[in-house]
């Protein structure tokens, strides 16, 4: 008995659709066992790999030491597919303010801390194509700290 | 040939999902703990789980409770997601920092004079754990505080925390204190048994008092405020950033929407952000939630298009409700209402 295309891809999609489900956290965090300034150069190369360009980093942290916190690390970094942020932002102008993506990264010890909101957790659609994006998003970022958690 | 396929399919699949099925209590400690409670358990946004003296009183079914519903309100989320088999990975894990057996607490719920309680409660708890059980402020022990500053004291009144904890694990922190912490032993202190037993009976009775507002779940609201802008582009940015300066904030910058990712010259000039702050609110929710990063820097995004202006920003109190942190919930609110009083300042 020989089995069409469409049958192979209709049981492989039955069998996705009851694969064991990943992430549920509202917010994506990733804790790397390296310093602050390792970690942000691993961030770059990390975020390059996964085909994302770096639009900008902002310094959060001038004079936190000074008003009583314990470390003067903290960075926020701007990245996006500039082709996807012109795209989304013309046809879905609702995620601009979400737009170029961001992580927060910051020091805590030797030791440094990521974190970013889960997409699929912040925007409810019943949009199909929006659906398709924001669960790219969210893979996307779960790619980008299981990276950065790797050795 | 059919079956062939078929069996190839699903051995795939298995295989595909096994790792992730058999998941090592290590390796799901990595993935959802670690990030908050240190590789180490040593503790950070999240308290410290390797102290020999809350290893020894928590029960396995404390830890599971807990992991399973978190603590609402109180940076700690929920995993619904996790199966009851991964919690008791997790726990297993976590079990192995411990030194010894945790404390076998007996089985009997505890009854005593809930007025009395009150009384002690007031006297004895409140200043630490809240005039509503609604625990110390802040979160974690690291980044706004040093490591060696004692934990936050816990949320009495949350029902994730009242779930997991008994009447008898209750009665023994009050009766021998938590060594590490500045909770301290009050039958050493001078309270009775009976006391005692009052104080868990006032605490037990937190379950049918309903949640302060700043503590109750957020509403939910929309993810991004969108408002039309009556003037042409350059007008409304000039006006966002008299209203953000009006609104007590400074200018940090202004930019394109992709900035830095394409070439300068191909920038899409009619999106264009404008980025402020207040570095006193920064600082206070900092202070709040080390997290919060992600709301920062505050920003505005005017936008042309076919001729009409529209201005977009995040909604703070949206975000906000993926922190699972009621302080910062209220912070949020105000931020939405600041939001919302810079963007009409600038589109009136």
């Amino acid at each position: 008995m020989k089995l069409p295309t469409s049958g192979c891809l209709l049981i492989a999609a039955f069998l996705l659709l009851f694969s064991p489900i990943l992430q549920a956290e509202d917010l994506l965090m990733a804790r790397v066992a390296a310093t602050f300034p390792e970690s942000m150069l691993k961030l770059q190369t990390v975020l390059k790999k996964n085909g994302q360009k770096l639009s900008r980093v902002q310094r959060v942290d001038i004079g936190l030491t000074k008003s009583g916190f314990k470390t003067d690390k903290y960075r926020i970094v701007f990245f996006g597919r500039p082709e996807e942020v012109r795209q989304i932002s013309d046809q879905y102008p609702m995620l601009i303010p979400y737009l170029p993506h961001k992580i927060a990264i910051f020091a805590e010890e030797d030791e440094t801390l990521l974190v970013a909101p889960n997409p699929e957790h912040l925007f409810v659609s019943d949009d199909p194509k929006l659906k398709a994006i924001i669960k790219r998003w969210h893979d996307d970022l779960v790619k980008i700290f299981h990276d950065m958690r790797e050795d | 040939m059919f079956i062939r396929t078929l069996l190839l399919l699903v051995v795939t699949q298995l295989i595909a999902a096994t790792p992730l099925m058999a998941k090592s209590g290590e390796a799901l400690f990595r993935q959802h703990c670690a990030a908050c409670h240190g590789y180490d358990g040593s503790g950070g946004v999240g308290v410290p789980l390797t102290l020999p003296d809350f290893q020894y009183s928590v029960t396995d079914d404390y830890l599971r409770t807990t992991i399973r519903l978190g603590r609402p309100g109180r940076v700690m989320p929920a995993f619904p997601s996790l199966t009851d088999d991964d919690i008791t990975q997790l726990v297993k894990y976590i079990r192995g920092w411990s030194y010894g057996k945790p404390y076998n607490y007996p089985d009997k719920p505890i009854s005593g004079d809930v007025k009395h309680g009150e009384k002690l409660y007031m006297q004895y708890c409140a200043a630490c754990h809240g005039q509503h059980g609604e625990g110390g402020q802040g979160t974690g022990v690291t980044f706004s505080r040093p490591r060696n500053l004692p934990i936050i004291a816990p949320a009495l009144n949350n029902p994730g925390f009242l779930k997991a904890a008994s009447d008898q694990f209750i009665k023994e922190a009050l009766m021998n204190g938590r060594d590490g912490t500045p909770m301290i032993s009050y039958r050493k202190h001078g309270l009775s048994e009976q006391d005692i037993n009052d104080i868990v009976v006032y605490v037990r009775s937190f379950e049918n008092i309903p949640l302060p507002l700043e503590q109750q779940p957020v509403e939910s609201v929309e993810a991004t405020m969108v408002f039309d802008s009556p003037y042409d582009l350059e007008t409304t940015i000039k006006n966002i950033k008299e209203a953000a300066v009006g609104n007590n904030f400074r200018l940090i910058r202004e930019q394109s929407l992709d900035y830095g990712l394409v070439e300068p010259e191909k920038e899409n000039t009619k999106q264009r952000i404008v980025y402020f702050c207040n570095f006193s609110t920064l600082n206070k929710a900092l202070a709040i939630d080390p997290r919060v990063g992600l709301f920062l820097p505050c920003r505005i995004t005017a936008v042309e298009k076919n001729g009409k202006v529209k201005v977009y920003a995040i909604n703070p109190k949206r975000l906000s409700s993926l922190f699972n942190n009621a302080e910062l919930n209220k912070l949020c609110n105000e931020m939405s209402e600041t939001y919302l009083s810079i963007i009409e300042d600038a589109t009136l």
